[in-house]
């Protein structure tokens, strides 16, 4: 006997839920299934829309023969990419015709984003407008996005006031002064100031960042004195480290910390540093692991409970029973060994890329596990990558090739399963990471999936 | 590679030895699957046997080492002449199948996902976290010279970090290997700490002693004077309370009333009831039995020793291993006469499910993880659960805070209680997050962890207080307890509330 559910969404990421929650919405009785907990935990907690559009032809005309990366030969080179954009709509129309955002459409996109913006609540900030903000990234460079964390607001780069950005030298990962040089290098509006202070010195040297969560969202007592009262007394001292042209120096208005303040009570935290500092505070996302990620993850999963999706997580699924008519009947999940049943009248895939491992690759080629669906590629793996490493890379744009409704294309074009649906990093023509767009390809595409397998499975 | 049994002699090949050709089994850049057959148990402590020195290519790998201290590669590695690179692919360079965990290691790519879903790193920052723990311990022991970290014996054995690598990275079997290894060769046998160990991962029989007398062991082993002479002497806090023997064992309960009341060939269950439905809430057993019978199921209930759980978390692999055997005997036994087997207790699930054949090499052992299930998703995977509890109704109207285990979370059940009552009327489930409880077994056990154990579970008892119901609800004993410490509540088992609503 199988476990059954209108409609399957194999995958756990923000695609996944986009869609477990536009099919439930369309009345479809979800379940979602995903093998590991969610990626959302290594996101920056971005959700970006398109910050660029990058060039798909060379500059000068590609070497011939086939690439050698890593080696003394000409490298072929590539124009730097549009942007960073300040509308991401108005730019969709100049991506390759193949990309996601052309196939299911600028609406998608914008639809997408206003079902984030209704599950993020006031924990998101930038659906006032169709515009990117800019925000500063943990590497010192500025990220063009379409929501940010709440706890982000006062680092906007676009804002003129001066900033300190706070640094603690156990984070190495995390150098502020290095930081604070390499916004000011990139032209933002403002004087900053990079400090390291001595705060994170009482935890072990590689104490995890969510430990100085918990010491914070629970105030607990730093060689006597209350962890959010002991880190604003560290910070004190340099909130005039700010020196401008002029060799003038003013207070700082705003500070910026790492993502780590606090977990549970990050508002919390954060307002009792403001008031101790009397300068506003913000976040600066981080790589993994990431606390504003964390913080989505169970925003969002919250969310797939009060709207009645099923979901688990820690057993893949790992393989495919069809009817004679071509239809996906069930998907046999391995739960410990054994493998067990679940069918669907529809089924949404969105188990993420290559990093995502939706995608699995090997020297030979480079699959779709699940479904085995077909993913378009050059057969000479030499094909797959250019010389540049910032150049239009073939291999980023792997994945599958879904139709307007989402449904992923054989390798004749046609829809390889009529109740199959792909979302998010699976699908391939997206270059997310030089475009800035992962999150919203998994916005749009999984709101298009989810609506679409809905309307399969309750016809 | 740590093995060296007699009857598996090809193993020293792919370590010591030349392997020519390439290997059938060349390892898949994909994602490997902790445990399974391909993957050769680790632990293989057979009485009387020397144990193992550092798990690295031992056995004459010393003199054959390659320069990163590994092992040697099969071709040569880089620095043979006569490598052709038009014959080899890099990835042949390693020796596959059969090699231990290498390849679990080389999955990791620094995520620190790991990290961040630790419990224990969490509040105690003398902790460095599972990344270390597992594949960088692992490097590390390659050395012949390498101790293990002694922090190994803060891990609580939660196993959160498996279900949040997503590289299927086997980090507790790492970590269940480098406990063993620790506790085998570097541990004081005579130290307190080993001896409050050896008691506490051998509950059963404590258990099994106290229940001869259990109204006598319940009162004096939450006697005040004798609690305080527990800290004192083996460091048990005595903050905690023992929980209660049942005067009347699960298995007496089980002979007194005759065995199985119904027989069926085609639906049998063998029970692992494990020791604590036995010994302390054989009510949880009993309700066991009573739903699977209103199903027409037949139930076994073979002999059957702990199921290892507590002594994985204490690096006791001997004992662990020798109440597998039991074990392992005994269930495939009844997986011959048609029977699945099932769990209530979601600690015992996973170990049988998992770290048995992770760990272990025992006939059979791979057909007892194939055929072992939680009580309550064998029900929703083979009755029509959804349709037998639609129509029903409790009379007076109940709320739960339910709590789920990480051993449950591991095993994809961690929503599976609140979904199945979410439409049984007079029933308001809560789920009150994914926070672990802190207990971990025996890790809150222990009078030096009792701190940071209450600490974990301060998430979990808020959230329980928030919620609309006042009794809490878990598969797991160990987090029943703590959840009935923090809070005060009284704790039910989804099993007792199933009994209630079907046979209502």
């Amino acid at each position: 006997m199988a476990i059954d559910s209108d409609v399957l969404v194999v995958g756990g990421g923000l695609a996944a839920i986009t869609a477990a929650i536009a099919a439930s919405r369309e009345g479809a009785d979800v379940r979602l299934v995903s093998h590991k907990s969610s990626t959302l935990r290594q996101a920056s907690g971005l959700i970006d829309a398109l910050g660029y559009v990058p060039a798909t032809e060379p500059a000068t005309p590609l070497r011939e023969g086939p690439p050698t990366a890593g080696r003394e030969l000409d490298r072929d080179e590539w124009p730097d990419p549009e942007g960073p954009l300040a509308d991401p709509f108005e730019a969709v129309d100049r991506l390759p015709e193949t990309h996601p955002y052309r196939i299911v459409g600028a609406d998608a996109l914008r639809e997408g984003l206003d079902l984030f913006d209704e599950l993020a609540g006031d924990a998101y900030r930038g659906g006032h407008t169709d515009r990117n903000a800019l925000l500063p990234t943990f590497g010192g460079s500025v990220k063009p996005t379409a929501r940010y964390p709440a706890a982000a607001e006062a680092g906007l780069a676009s804002d003129d006031r001066p900033a300190l950005i706070v640094g603690f030298r156990s984070l190495t990962e995390y150098d502020a002064r290095a930081f604070a040089g390499r916004l000011e290098a990139a032209g933002v509006p403002f004087d900053a100031a990079g400090a390291e202070v001595e705060f994170a010195e009482a935890f072990r040297a590689d104490a995890k960042v969510t430990r100085l969560a918990k010491a914070l969202d629970h105030d607990e007592d730093i060689d006597g004195v209350p962890a959010r009262e002991a880190l604003a007394k560290a910070v004190a001292p340099h909130l005039h480290d700010v020196v401008d042209e002029a060799g003038g120096v003013d207070r700082v208005e705003r500070v910026g910390f790492p993502a780590f303040l606090g977990d549970d009570a990050g508002d919390e935290v954060r307002a009792e540093l403001a008031d101790r500092l009397g300068a506003d505070v913000f976040e600066i996302p981080m790589g993994p692991p990431s606390l504003p990620g964390l913080r989505l993850e169970d925003r969002l999963f919250d969310a797939l409970d009060a709207e009645g999706v099923r979901f688990e997580t820690g057993n893949p699924v790992v393989g495919v029973e069809t009817e004679a008519d071509g239809r996906v009947e069930t998907v046999a999940v391995d739960r410990k060994g054994r493998e067990t049943p679940y069918g669907a009248d529809a089924f949404v895939l969105a188990t993420g890329g290559l990093v995502g491992k939706g995608l699995d690759s090997d020297r030979d080629g480079v699959r779709e596990p699940v479904f085995d669906l077909h993913v378009g590629q050059p057969d000479d793996r030499y094909e797959w990558f250019v010389d540049d490493a910032f150049g239009d890379q073939p291999y980023a744009r792997f994945g599958v090739r879904p139709d307007e409704r989402g449904r992923p294309l054989d390798g004749d074009g046609e829809a390889q399963y009529a109740n199959v649906f792909a979302a998010g990093g699976v699908v391939g023509g997206a270059d997310v990471a030089r475009e800035k767009s992962a999150s919203g390809v998994s916005l749009a595409t999984g709101l298009v999936a989810g609506r679409q397998a809905a309307t399969e499975a309750t016809q | 590679m740590t093995r060296d049994t007699a009857d598996d002699g090809d193993a020293g090949d792919a370590t010591g030895g030349e392997r020519d050709g390439g290997s059938e089994t060349r390892a898949s850049p994909g994602v490997p699957e902790a445990g399974r057959d391909e993957q050769p148990s680790i632990f293989v402590p057979d009485e009387g046997e020397v144990p193992e020195g550092a798990a690295g290519g031992d056995r004459g790998a010393s003199d054959r080492a390659a320069t990163d201290g590994g092992v040697e590669s099969a071709s040569g590695g880089s620095d043979s002449t006569e490598l052709d690179p038009d014959a080899y692919d890099p990835v042949d360079v390693f020796p596959g199948g059969d090699l231990d965990l290498r390849e679990g290691a080389d999955s990791c790519y620094k995520c620190t996902s790991c990290d961040t879903s630790c419990p224990v790193a969490e509040v105690d920052d003398e902790f460095p976290g599972p990344k270390f723990q597992g594949p960088e311990q692992w490097r590390l022991k390659r050395k012949d010279d390498h101790d293990i970290d002694e922090s190994i014996t803060s891990c609580s054995n939660c196993m959160r970090c498996d279900d949040a690598c997503p590289s299927s990275v086997p980090l507790s079997q790492m970590h269940n290997e480098a406990r063993g290894q620790f506790v085998e060769e570097q541990m004081e046998k005579l130290s307190v700490e080993y001896v409050r160990n050896r008691i506490l991962a051998n509950y059963r029989t404590s258990a099994r002693l106290a229940s001869i007398v259990p109204r006598t062991a319940s009162l004096a082993m939450n006697f005040g004077p004798v609690r305080w002479a527990m800290e004192k002497t083996l460091g048990i806090p005595k903050e905690r309370d023992f929980p209660e023997f049942a005067t009347e064992t699960f298995r007496e309960w089980w002979e007194a009333r005759g065995g199985a009341q119904v027989e069926n060939p085609d639906k049998r269950v063998a029970y692992f009831h494990g020791c604590y439905s036995n010994y302390n809430t054989p009510e949880v057993g009993k309700a066991m039995v009573s739903v699977y019978e209103h199903f027409g199921y037949e139930v076994m209930v073979p002999p059957q020793k702990c199921s290892g759980t507590p002594m994985f978390a204490n690096g006791m692999l001997k004992d662990a291993r020798r109440h597998a055997e039991t074990n392992v005997e005994s269930l495939i036994e009844a997986i011959g006469e048609g029977a699945d087997v099932i769990a209530s207790c979601t600690s015992c699930s996973m170990s049988l499910r998992q770290e048995y054949p992770e760990l272990f090499d025992i006939h059979g052992i791979e057909d007892v993880s194939e055929h072992t299930y939680e009580a309550l998703e064998y029900l929703r995977i083979n009755e029509d659960l959804e349709g037998e509890l639609a129509d029903t109704e409790l009379a007076d109207e109940r709320a739960f805070a339910y709590h789920a285990p990480c051993h449950a979370r591991n095993q994809g059940l961690s929503r599976q209680a609140v979904e199945t009552f979410r439409d049984v009327d007079g029933v308001t489930m809560e789920d009150v997050g994914d926070s672990c409880s802190g207990i971990s077994g025996t890790y809150g056990w222990k009078e030096e962890k009792y701190e940071k154990s209450m600490e974990i579970g301060e998430e979990m008892f808020e959230h329980m207080e928030d919620a609309e119901g006042d009794v809490g609800m878990t598969e797991c004993p160990t987090c029943a307890m703590q959840m009935e410490h923090g809070t005060g509540y009284e704790i039910k088992h989804p099993l007792q509330l199933l009994d209630e609503t079907v046979g209502a």
